[in-house]
């Protein structure tokens, strides 16, 4: 009962969120609701008892990345370039790709329910104490069987650091000069 | 009984301790926050050789309440060109999130809101750094200059302490091996320590950034009053800038509790294992009645007739206090709440120690300049946090790994950080000292 209130109410606020996101004009608005959503989703996995998950969602992207987001907007001004591009195939493309995501999301749906239970597995529901705490085993499964994955994962963030570094050097050595 | 009615009755069984405790929560830290302030301006006074507020109440006790009442009933300005959609609600953002990071949070052994959650010290930390998210929009949608500069200031802040700030927490983890808030305090235990004397760079590297998380003095560059007016909040008036201050304050008290959970042994009195101490569970009693003594000490003294009868008051508010500590140890049966009881005390005794020197360095150091903070925050702080989470991790290993002494373990591995850390600041000094050799010799050339 209060666990489908809950669902109902996140997974609601995050719809209508994202739909906002992207209908309104105004760039802080958008991002604002983008944090609404990115939160609403997070709720959703409290309510999965992936608590893990639920704070990595808030720190990194509502803390981390969506700060970053805002300072971007707030440092350049949005208002000009929205007027001055306006990419003339945009909503074309766009139709044709909310037709293909459309599509492909029919397509699987209906494959779906060829399959036992309807594609969904549906597994005995377990009680939350009965959980075990799920940052340890995401901690042992992320340091023993993913290990490559996510060492590879790490060099990458890494060179994407070290990138933005050279860049941000480079930039500034040519204004120098 | 139609079926709804018993699901929410349901609800309330499940949930009523934390229901009530959440409402507690959210009607005590504002009365809690209002008396800092007026602790933080006695102090002020105090340093500065002055008396402070003194009309309001005796000795300005009420203070809080009529700046309250002032806040309250000042007329709401909202600037025409602000974006009143988010005007409205960022500084509602500011104060829900630091609230919201006290909902896990232990207070003592039995004092709690939430459940025992299994990212505990994740949850108000991360929970709490959205916080900001109100001061930056708060500063953009006021359409001002000063406001955005102070939004732009703080988020630049912010990114640059919050790594600092999680490397030292990540320090205090890797000791204690979990994320529960009440395993933390149970590991100190356990290890006979707390973890400030296992990881004094950790916990230094902690408090720096802390301040800076919480825009204090001396980091307190979002809100310069003598460059900025009032940073993010100059736009604000009436309750909305009240709603700002009272999110600070609230903030500064979950990242003072933070600290004291996970440095300074949360709940537990000093030496909690030496057994031949156990005369210190009584100093919380003797404490407050102390406190009661002086009262009626200083009740002779008061020059108003309604003073002396408050202070008598007071005095034996204190002394029913001290008696409600003291019931268990009259009454063995109820001995379990006495550990409920002195925990709380110990964890507010050390709350209040970590945000007295907060005050005691706004009122002794002077403000930096913003390349300054962000230099020590990149150049220094940052290197400093992860030199100590290595040598932190290289302790733990040689201890379990080749049997060494934890204390020598540390010592060693502690050396090694400071060492880097000196060479860290003498590096920065030189470049500093290059930098201003050569602005200097460029003006020279224009003076010339």
């Amino acid at each position: 009962m209060l666990d489908s209130i809950l669902f109902y109410f996140f997974g609601g606020v995050a719809v209508l969120s994202a739909a906002l996101m992207v209908t309104r004009r105004n760039a802080m608005h958008s991002a604002v609701f983008l944090i609404t959503t990115l939160l609403a989703t997070a709720g959703i996995f409290l309510q999965l008892r992936a608590e893990f998950l639920f704070i990595a969602q808030i720190i990194l992207y509502v803390g981390g990345i969506m700060v970053l987001f805002i300072f971007v907007i707030m440092l350049v001004r949005l208002d000009a370039p929205i007027h001055q591009i306006r990419f003339r195939m945009q909503k074309l493309v766009a139709v044709l790709v909310a037709l293909a995501l459309g599509f492909e999301v029919t397509v699987v749906l209906l494959l779906a329910r060829k399959l036992p239970g309807g594609g969904l597995l549906i597994q005995g529901s377990a009680p939350a104490d009965k959980l075990p705490p799920n940052s340890e085993e995401l901690a042992k499964s992320l340091f023993s069987n993913y290990l490559l994955p996510f060492e590879i994962a790490s060099v990458l963030l890494l060179v994407a650091m070290v990138g933005a570094v050279v860049m941000a050097k480079n930039r500034k050595g040519t204004d120098e000069s | 009984m139609s079926p709804a009615t018993q699901a929410v009755l349901h609800f309330l069984q499940t949930w009523w301790v934390e229901l009530v405790s959440g409402v507690v929560i959210v009607a005590v830290v504002p009365l809690i926050a209002g008396y800092v302030v007026l602790v933080e301006r006695k102090l002020m006074a105090d340093m500065q050789a002055r008396l402070g507020p003194m009309r309001v109440g005796p000795h300005g006790l009420l203070q809080p309440i009529a700046d309250a009442v002032k806040l309250l009933i000042k007329e709401d300005i909202v600037p025409q060109d602000a974006d009143s959609f988010i005007f409205w609600f960022a500084p509602v953002i500011s104060m829900v999130a630091a609230l919201t990071s006290m909902g896990a949070l232990y207070f003592g052994p039995d004092f709690r809101v939430a459940q025992d959650i299994n990212i505990g010290i994740l949850f108000v930390i991360g929970v709490s750094s959205l916080g900001f998210l109100g001061i930056i929009l708060g500063g953009w949608a006021s359409n001002s200059h000063y406001s955005i500069i102070g939004a732009i200031r703080s988020t630049a802040q912010l990114v640059s302490y919050e790594t600092a700030g999680g490397l030292a927490i990540i320090c205090a983890l890797l000791l204690s091996g979990t994320l529960r808030i009440h395993a933390i305090v149970d590991a100190q235990s356990d290890h006979h320590v707390w973890f400030i004397f296992l990881a004094p760079v950790a916990f230094f590297t902690y408090l720096v950034a802390s301040i800076a998380e919480t825009n204090r003095a001396p980091f307190d560059l979002p809100e310069a009053e003598s460059e900025l007016v009032a940073g993010y909040m100059t736009e604000y008036s009436g309750f909305r800038w009240a709603l700002y201050f009272l999110g600070e304050y609230a903030n500064m008290i979950v990242v003072a509790s933070v600290a004291t959970t996970l440095f300074l042994g949360g709940w537990l009195r000093p030496f909690p294992n030496v057994h031949w101490l156990n005369w210190l569970d009584l100093l919380p009693a003797l404490f407050i009645a102390l406190v009661g003594i002086y009262c009626i000490y200083r009740a002779g003294k008061q020059p108003v007739k309604i003073q002396v009868w408050f202070m008598w008051a007071v005095a034996f508010a204190c002394f029913a206090v001290a008696l409600i500590f003291l019931v268990p140890w009259i009454f063995a049966s109820l001995k379990f709440a006495i550990l409920g009881l002195n925990g709380a005390f110990w964890f507010l005794l050390k709350v209040s120690a970590y945000i007295y020197v907060f005050m005691w360095l706004r009122f002794t150091l002077p403000r930096y300049r913003f390349d300054q903070l962000m230099h020590l925050g990149w150049y220094i702080l940052i290197p400093l946090a992860i030199v100590n989470v290595f040598s932190v991790g290289v302790a733990l290993l040689l201890e379990a790994e080749f049997g060494w002494n934890r204390w020598l373990a540390l010592i060693v591995t502690t050396a090694f950080t400071l060492a880097i850390a000196l060479f860290l600041v003498r590096s920065h000094d030189k470049r500093v000292a290059a930098a201003s050799s050569a602005s200097a010799a460029t003006s020279d050339s224009y003076a010339g």
